[in-house]
């Protein structure tokens, strides 16, 4: 019998960030494909040259700091994947690059690397290209298919303004027959993969349930169609995919209630009342900063404790 | 302390804008495009030798409980007649640098020096601390505003650099991209100087 003598833990579950980052990518998948099928190849070339980006910097960057390379964990590539999602299928080629490479330089890897980023780096990069090229990264495109609607997005559609044309029904939203993002446009094809995720136990449904509960209950009370706003827009892609990003939203599960509703509160106060037509990656870029201290005030009462009385 | 040291010290040991980190303020606001930086650092350096002499003159007749108020009156003596100047011979520079002027007043770097080197040290040396500062702050300001310069409008001192095709990264010459080259300036120094050794 082999005896090892160690501190705990003892037993070690064969979960790594590989493999849980494998399951990420096998779970966007359907909204790639879908993308690619609505928006043609440009579509998938733009997130071949984000991903390709993002492992470079992340290569070069640790070899540059003689850190370990960590480009095996697959991390890079789930960032460049969710970058090309967050871009317009019609920016040119160069600015999911950009975009990826300051998610990995900036966000990430200045932070400390993997497990350090105080905010997603894919809605990092996002909110980098919209601020430096907000004509580009807000110029849609009409899709491919031959049900084409018109290139703007349904949320600019409802917000009114200089976006004029027929609101899309909620099937073709529910599908994805509509303007957006690359990897937005269909919430049947996020909601596949996010099944996968909750069946892989990779994400749990407390932030995805809150935030979207919350977009439900609050565009209800602001009297608007709430179906409009869950299938439009990027809420099923946030919520699913980058609201529930381990190092940037709290630990603690109540935290994580907070947290999402906090995320569906500022998304719907954007959307109805705010300049931009969309709000989800800012709301949760704002609830990742606010994250260690919803950890903070979440933090549970060790065994033993006697509550302070203050 | 040798003289000529006195203007190195300025510019790369106790370097305002990387070093001392002080004067932040104008630091990220002027630093949209390189000449309003070179305006900034060429009023400060001003401000600031002609604060440094005087306060150094006077420094056995401030008493030491009014010092501070003192020192401030001096400081805005000198930044009114740069405001003078400004506006009748470069208006156009005071138009695009507006508050920052008088805000000179309150730029820490001018009372910092003041107190820490000015009110001990003789005129001379309180001089030559006064444009090594000066100095260091300007090419500290310059940096900063070339890099968010050519990246969010490409184009240095007004003349373009990018080419045509160049589509600028409107958020360099915003609020964020003054905080981003700041920080990630700020890094590249440490790096550079810790790996030398002994400076920092």
């Amino acid at each position: 019998m082999n005896l090892i003598s160690t501190s705990s833990p003892h037993v070690r579950t064969n979960e790594s960030v590989k493999v849980i980052m494998m399951d990420v990518l096998i779970a966007l998948m359907p909204a790639l494909i879908w993308a690619v099928y609505i928006f043609g190849i440009n579509a998938l070339l733009i997130t071949v040259v984000s991903v390709l980006s993002a492992v470079i910097c992340e290569t070069a960057v640790e070899a540059f700091m003689k850190k370990p390379i960590t480009t095996g964990d697959l991390s890079a590539v789930v960032t460049g994947i969710l970058v090309a999602f967050n871009v317009s299928p019609a920016v040119p080629i160069w600015m999911p690059a950009i975009g990826s490479a300051f998610a990995i330089l900036i966000v990430k890897q200045l932070f400390g690397g993997i497990g350090q980023n105080f905010m997603n780096p894919a809605l990092g990069g996002r909110a980098f290209l919209l601020a430096s090229w907000p004509v580009a990264m807000t110029t849609w495109v009409t899709t491919g298919t031959a049900s084409a609607v018109s290139g703007a997005t349904p949320l600019a559609i409802m917000k009114g303004g200089e976006a004029v044309g027929q609101l899309p029904s909620v099937w073709n939203m529910f599908i994805g027959n509509i303007g957006g993002c690359i990897g937005e446009v269909s919430a049947l094809a996020l909601l596949i993969g996010a099944a996968y995720l909750l069946y892989r136990g990779v994400i749990t449904w407390r932030i995805p349930v809150s935030f979207i509960g919350t977009v439900v209950v609050l565009t209800l009370a602001f009297g608007q169609n709430p179906l409009n706003h869950i299938f439009a827009g990027g809420l099923m892609l946030g919520a699913f995919f980058m609201a529930t990003d381990y190092s940037s939203s709290p630990i603690t599960a109540k935290g994580q209630i907070i947290f999402g509703i906090g995320c569906g509160l500022l998304t719907a106060v954007i959307r109805v009342f705010g300049g931009y037509p969309e709000g989800v990656s800012y709301s949760i870029l704002l609830m990742n900063v606010a994250a260690p201290l919803i950890d903070k005030f979440t933090k549970p009462r060790v065994y033993g404790e006697v509550a302070k009385s203050v | 302390m040798k003289l000529f040291k006195v203007i190195t010290n300025g510019i790369f040991n106790e370097n305002p804008t990387f070093r001392l980190v002080l004067g932040t303020c104008p630091t990220l606001a002027v630093t949209t495009a390189a000449v309003n930086a070179l305006g900034m650092g060429a009023a400060t350096t001003f401000v600031l030798v002609g604060s440094n002499v005087v306060i150094a003159m006077l420094k056995n007749f401030i008493p030491e409980q009014v010092r501070i108020p003192a020192f401030v009156v001096v400081i805005a003596s000198f930044v009114t007649v740069v405001q003078m100047l400004l506006k009748a011979f470069l208006p156009a520079l005071n138009e695009s640098l507006g508050i920052f002027i008088p805000l000179i007043v309150v730029n820490c770097i001018i009372l910092a020096r003041a107190e820490s080197f000015a009110s001990k040290n003789k005129v001379i040396p309180s001089l030559l601390d006064g444009i090594g500062i000066g100095i260091g702050f300007t090419l500290g300001l310059l940096l900063i505003a070339s890099v968010r310069e050519i990246l969010g409008n490409g184009t240095i001192f007004g003349i373009s650099v990018m080419g045509a095709a160049y589509q600028p990264a409107l958020m360099m010459i915003l609020a964020p991209g003054g905080f981003l080259v700041f920080g990630v300036m700020m890094a590249l120094v440490n790096k550079i100087s810790s790996k030398k050794g002994g400076n920092a």
